[in-house]
């Protein structure tokens, strides 16, 4: 590595140090300015290109990729290099900066700053025109649909979140011992593929309710015909229990994002350990809950921290099953509602600060393993 | 293996059994579902609606074996006697069965109603048919009475342009966050900065807030930038609304790498950036790739990103944007949305598999000491 | 060693990019964005003579485009292209039509964000209005000619007047409508049962009660709609509304005046519940909430029918099953009269096309939608109705949808669909929920009226 000259050493002979410098001086100077040049004309270029046929699609696909790969690349390396002339000290202050600084300018572009506008909006009125303080809260938290929203989603979390994860890591623990692993895993994931609109009719086929007199062609009304029951609309009467129909859907879409986690995780168990303790004479029960779920239990509480906030967040599966009908309303659809068909900014606004808030939990929680870490 | 005792040979396999067992079960369970689409993604329309697509499997069925009116003179408001047998109108609309096993059921109402013999047998229902891909795949035809009175046949869009568009802005709107969220969580994990517990806490608090919410902002920036209407716009979309899931799921396998190996490296005297490219990127490839994996998922199957940011026209449509027109406006072309699924299936699977094979142990066995 | 690797390692990769600028950089960029996202040009007033339809025609706006966005997609979206075809060719205006099944969420958020579409398609004129409200549409009086306001009645323009920040103004043009009042019937089999179309509300009853002694259940009804459900429901009470409260009383209840929990609606929405009822509802009262509206006519062309009578907007004769006819598998009659003081009203529903940006050729486009000539190749194709006077009967495509036309000239009295017409929490949202909470039996009728009263907007 080169060495940086001493500070007391710099006055005495600026040009001496120039010189020899001189290729550090190019990289923290010239460097940057060219990179960011050649971005910002590609940039410019991708912004007027709208690619027609098919070979200039996949071009501009793949130019879109070198620019946004390579250029983060780039500018990482860049001024990764240019703090890397500075004296150690403020290398060490500033380089972390480098490595997390695009991630967060990006989220703050993206999704902070929004969420911030969104808590500013909230406390206005329907159509931003009157400052009407926490009234928005207020009706968030005493309107009956609301609460009736608040509930469900309860029952999603509470059922949907925990068998996703419980169901993600039994299925990963047992593929992992399985010859058919991959296509085990495969099928599993398999739901996680399809898109909302294809799941939801694939679920039609199972929840479809006919008259008495006509041949059902939803799975579950036809078991239950040939048992000589009365067919039922699963999704849409016997409230709230039809919103656990709903719920096993999303279990099934989820379940396979929470065992693709785990599965990636069982493998980087050391077979040692686990051999180790078998020598031992640890039974498999035994294995599973003192080697295994200790070793993966940050990658456990990453895994159900997401599948809360996805089920927290809870959309399409209510949208496209039932679109909050018959006492299905959760808060995300809540939100849609009130910020698309009422037009109620303010309202909509409060909910989704509602969600943030609703999250806190979950981040302390977060934050108490982050605390844990130690870095260098 | 072979030194082991025999008991614990029977004793796993047994177990090896249990395990295979269990799994069978729980795919089947979870494939169910699926199946039945699949199975219905190669059947008529009009079957698809009137029998369920398990009826595609030999089953006993009541088949119409005569049919005849019934005479005009019967009194219908009282016992009647028909084809042997004697019932109300009501009973005999819901089927009366004949000594012989034959029903005798009326069909239809009592003034137009017609009397059937059935007889109970077994009925496979094997009308198959390629249409519905066909449909999907090269576009709904569209047969239209123009005001000459002549009808005019139109060619719907085909799948094909809005499955590469599709792919044009999956693929780097995939790729791009990675490499981001890749350092941004190497920064969280294993460097000292001020302010680093709060941007953390900032990041996965990110994660809950409904994207919804920042598309107005976003999209007045775009329009002040000319970017709406670009794919460059729905790339960086995704990336931003990708990243809090990225750099928290990335973090938390990054952060779980075994201090050793970075500390024997930094007395080798490596830099945080050498160690992240040489060390920490190769290491962390399964995590990588199963991000890669939801965030392709993701991408591909939205809807209203895509909409909001490049808009529905033909040439730029994606396919999440056919396959709900393919709906229609009915929203009830059941025959056309499964075979959509399907086709709409065939990429994240592809993606899945050649993705599958980098989940693999022992990535890190060379360098964690004992 | 590690520096020149670094440098080496930039310097590639900034060859990588140069070459592929250079590879694809080769084809000429051409700005091939519509006008739209130009710097919206002052209109230049009367520059030329002629309304800005003539000028198109003549040629002027030749190779501009205008942007339009709506919810219709699919079928409809070929016929809407196919009706504007000939006027593309004439006047080289190329019209961008884009459909989508958000309609809500992309539209608001594109307003919002000021990246709104030349023109807007509304199926409801409730959302239309928050805009006009936040001032951000273009009052088409202020250029459109006489002759366009001279082509409709004057209800449609009182419809399509609503408040902006400056006041008072002419928010769009009607295109097309659907008209609501009647009910659809298998002509072949109801003939061939003798039944009688019936010409009073007590023929209607009488009718069903003689298809339920039958033994069969006389109407098909369903108003499962995904986040919509329930709509249909709110059709029903508005023809009932209609036929038993007078026309103010009617509006009064459109605007908030008159409450749900009022006598008027709440004999209403009883005479609607004598009708759906387990003996006269295919499938039972229950089912009533979870057929989906598009599939709940289908029993009725069963053979032999399952149901017989099926009351829905024109437009529904697209969900009918593929292959029959109109005037021979089925036909319409007029929804009959309850209180005959009220007369012949009609119900019916529109699509008005609002202007976002003021460009000559959208103009020459909005006065083109006041035009019959916009919808005749739609009237062909069946599906829609014109509002237009220009409109000839002879341009439908079918004898039904002529006569359900003839019908709506011929009526006392046409009033807009309620629903629509109310504030989106209550036409899009507590109407449709009460509806669906009160037929699937979780709710009385006086809990789903007040409910829906305590949810309308202060």
């Amino acid at each position: 590595m080169k060495s940086v000259p001493d500070a007391k050493e710099k006055p005495t002979n600026i040009l001496e140090w120039l010189i020899s410098n001189l290729a550090g001086l190019f990289i923290s100077v010239a460097m940057p300015i060219i990179t960011f040049g050649v971005l910002i004309i590609v940039f410019k270029w991708l912004r007027a290109t709208t690619p027609n046929t098919m070979t200039e699609k996949v071009l501009v696909s793949l130019v879109a990729i070198v620019w946004g790969v390579g250029g983060a690349l780039i500018l990482y390396l860049i001024s990764n290099k240019v703090v890397e002339q500075l004296p150690p000290k403020w290398v060490k202050l500033l380089q972390p900066f480098i490595f997390v600084g695009p991630a967060v300018v990006i989220l703050l572009w993206y999704l902070a700053l929004p969420a911030a506008r969104t808590f500013w909006i909230s406390l206005f009125n329907r159509d931003g025109t009157q400052f009407v303080g926490l009234s928005n809260y207020v009706a968030v938290f005493t309107e009956r649909d609301m609460l009736e929203a608040f509930r469900n989603n309860v029952l999603w979390i509470i059922f949907g979140a925990s068998l996703s994860v419980i169901a993600g890591l039994i299925i990963s623990v047992l593929a992992d011992r399985s010859k058919f692993e991959n296509l085990a895993k495969s099928l599993i994931f398999l739901p996680m593929a399809i898109s909302m609109v294809g799941a939801g009719v694939i679920w039609n086929f199972i929840y479809e309710v006919k008259d008495v007199a006509d041949p059902q062609i939803g799975l579950l009304n036809a078991i239950m015909v040939l048992f000589g029951g009365k067919p039922q609309a699963w999704t849409a009467l016997n409230q709230p229990w039809n919103n656990l129909f709903l719920i096993v859907i999303l279990i099934w879409m989820q379940t396979g994002y929470a065992m693709v986690i785990f599965s990636a995780a069982i493998k980087g168990i050391p077979e040692e350990l686990i051999e180790a303790s078998r020598v031992d004479g640890a039974n498999e029960l035994q294995i599973f809950f003192r080697i295994m779920i200790p070793y993966i239990m940050g990658t456990i509480i990453t895994v159900s921290t997401t599948v809360i906030i996805f089920t927290l967040k809870i959309f399409d599966v209510v949208w496209v099953m039932t679109g909050g009908q018959f006492g299905t309303h959760v808060i995300a659809t809540q939100f849609y509602r009130q910020a698309f068909t009422n037009q109620n900014k303010g309202f909509a606004s409060a909910i989704a600060i509602v969600l943030l808030i609703a999250v806190v939990p979950v981040m302390i929680y977060n934050l108490k393993q982050f605390s844990g870490k130690e870095a260098f | 293996m072979s030194k082991k005792p025999k008991s614990a040979k029977t004793k796993s396999k047994l177990g090896s059994l249990l395990v295979n067992g269990i799994l069978l079960l729980i795919v089947l369970l979870w494939t169910i579902p699926t199946i039945g689409v699949f199975v219905s993604s190669f059947r008529d329309p009009f079957d698809i609606q009137t029998s369920g697509w398990w009826s595609v499997f030999p089953h006993k069925e009541w088949v119409k074996i005569d049919e005849f009116k019934p005479a005009d003179d019967l009194d219908r408001d009282s016992v009647m006697k028909i084809a042997g047998v004697s019932g109300t109108f009501a009973e005999f609309r819901a089927g009366i069965l004949k000594p012989d096993g034959e029903k005798v059921t009326w069909v239809g109402n009592k003034r137009l109603g017609m009397i059937q013999i059935q007889e109970k047998k077994w009925v496979t229902r094997t009308k198959f048919t390629l249409d519905n891909y066909d449909k999907v795949l090269s576009g709904k035809k569209y047969v239209i009475k123009t005001s000459s009175g002549a009808t005019k046949e139109f060619q719907g869009d085909n799948f094909s342009g809005a499955l590469l568009n599709s792919l044009t802005v999956a693929i780097p709107a995939t790729v791009i966050p990675i490499l981001i969220a890749a350092f941004a969580a190497y920064g969280f994990a294993w460097m000292q900065f001020p302010g680093r517990r709060i941007l953390f806490v900032l990041i996965v608090a990110l994660l809950v807030v409904p994207l919804q919410v920042a598309l107005v902002p976003i999209l007045k920036d775009y329009v002040k930038l000319d970017l709406n209407g670009t794919f460059l716009a729905v790339w960086l979309a995704h990336t931003g609304f990708g990243l809090p899931l990225a750099t928290y799921l990335l973090f938390n396998y990054i952060s779980g790498l075994p201090r050793d190996i970075l500390e024997s490296a930094f007395i080798d005297g490596a830099s945080h950036f050498t160690i992240f490219m040489r060390l920490i990127l190769p290491l962390s490839v399964p995590a990588l790739a199963s991000f890669a994996i939801f965030q392709f998922l993701w991408v591909w199957n939205d809807y209203l990103v895509a909409l909001v940011f490049i808009g529905a026209k033909p040439d730029v449509q994606v396919f999440t944007m056919r396959l709900a027109e393919i709906v229609g406006s009915r929203g009830n072309d059941w025959h056309l949305l499964t075979a959509g699924a399907f086709v709409s299936m065939v990429l994240p699977l592809i993606v899945f598999f050649s993705l599958q094979r980098y989940f693999v142990r022992g990535l890190l066995a060379g360098s964690v000491k004992g | 060693m590690k520096t020149k690797r670094y440098i080496l390692l930039s310097l590639s990769l900034l060859l990588v990019f140069a070459f592929a600028l250079t590879a694809c950089g080769q084809k000429p960029t051409e700005e091939t964005k519509p006008a739209a996202t130009e710097e919206t040009k002052p209109v230049e007033t009367e520059a030329t003579a002629g309304t800005f339809l003539e000028r198109a025609y003549a040629g002027e706006f030749k190779g501009t485009a205008v942007t339009m966005t709506g919810p219709f997609t699919d079928e409809d979206a070929v016929k809407f292209d196919n009706s504007v075809k000939a006027f593309e060719d004439a006047t080289g205006i190329d019209i961008q039509y884009e459909g989508t099944k958000e309609f809500e969420a992309t539209i608001s958020v594109r307003v919002e964000a000021g990246d709104a579409p030349d023109i807007v398609d509304f199926p409801q004129p409730g959302l239309l209005k928050t805009f006009v409200n936040q001032g951000k549409v273009v009052d088409v009086s202020t250029f459109l000619p006489q002759s366009s306001f001279d082509n409709y009645n004057q209800s449609w323009w009182d419809m399509a007047t609503m408040d902006s920040p400056t006041g008072s103004i002419v928010a769009g043009v009607w295109q097309r409508f659907n008209a609501k009042s009647q009910v659809w019937y298998p002509k072949d089999d109801f003939d061939a049962a003798g039944y009688q179309v019936p010409e009073t509300w007590d023929d209607l009853v009488a009718l069903s009660d003689q298809i339920a002694a039958d033994g069969d259940k006389p109407w098909c009804v369903g108003i499962e709609s995904g986040a919509a459900t329930g709509w249909p429901a709110t059709d029903w009470m508005e023809d009932i509304m209609l036929r038993t409260t007078s026309l103010d009383n009617y509006d009064k209840w459109t605007t908030g005046d008159l409450p749900f929990s009022s006598p008027e609606v709440k004999n209403a929405l009883s005479l609607l519940t004598t009708l759906w009822d387990d003996k006269y509802v295919y499938g039972g009262r229950e089912a009533i909430v979870t057929t989906f509206f598009g599939d709940a006519p289908t029993p009725m062309f069963d053979e032999p029918p399952k149901c017989w009578l099926h009351k829905q907007g024109n437009f529904i004769t697209s969900f009918f099953p593929a292959g029959v006819q109109a005037g021979v598998d089925y036909d319409f009659f007029y929804f009959p009269p309850i209180d005959t003081q009220y007369g012949k009203p009609y119900l019916v529903a529109g699509d008005i096309m609002a202007m976002f940006n003021d460009r000559p050729e959208v103009r020459a486009v909005m006065e083109f939608f006041t035009t019959g000539a916009s919808v005749k190749e739609w009237l062909a194709a069946g599906g829609a109705l014109s509002p237009h006077k220009d409109a000839s009967l002879d341009w439908y495509g079918d004898d039904v949808e002529r006569g359900i036309a003839a019908l709506v000239a011929q009526s006392t009295a046409v009033r807009f669909d309620g629903s629509d017409l109310m504030p989106g929490e209550v036409g899009a949202g507590s109407f449709w929920k009460a509806m669906t909470d009160y037929f699937s039996g979780s709710i009385d009728m006086d809990t789903a009226l007040s409910e829906i009263d305590a949810s309308w907007p202060h």
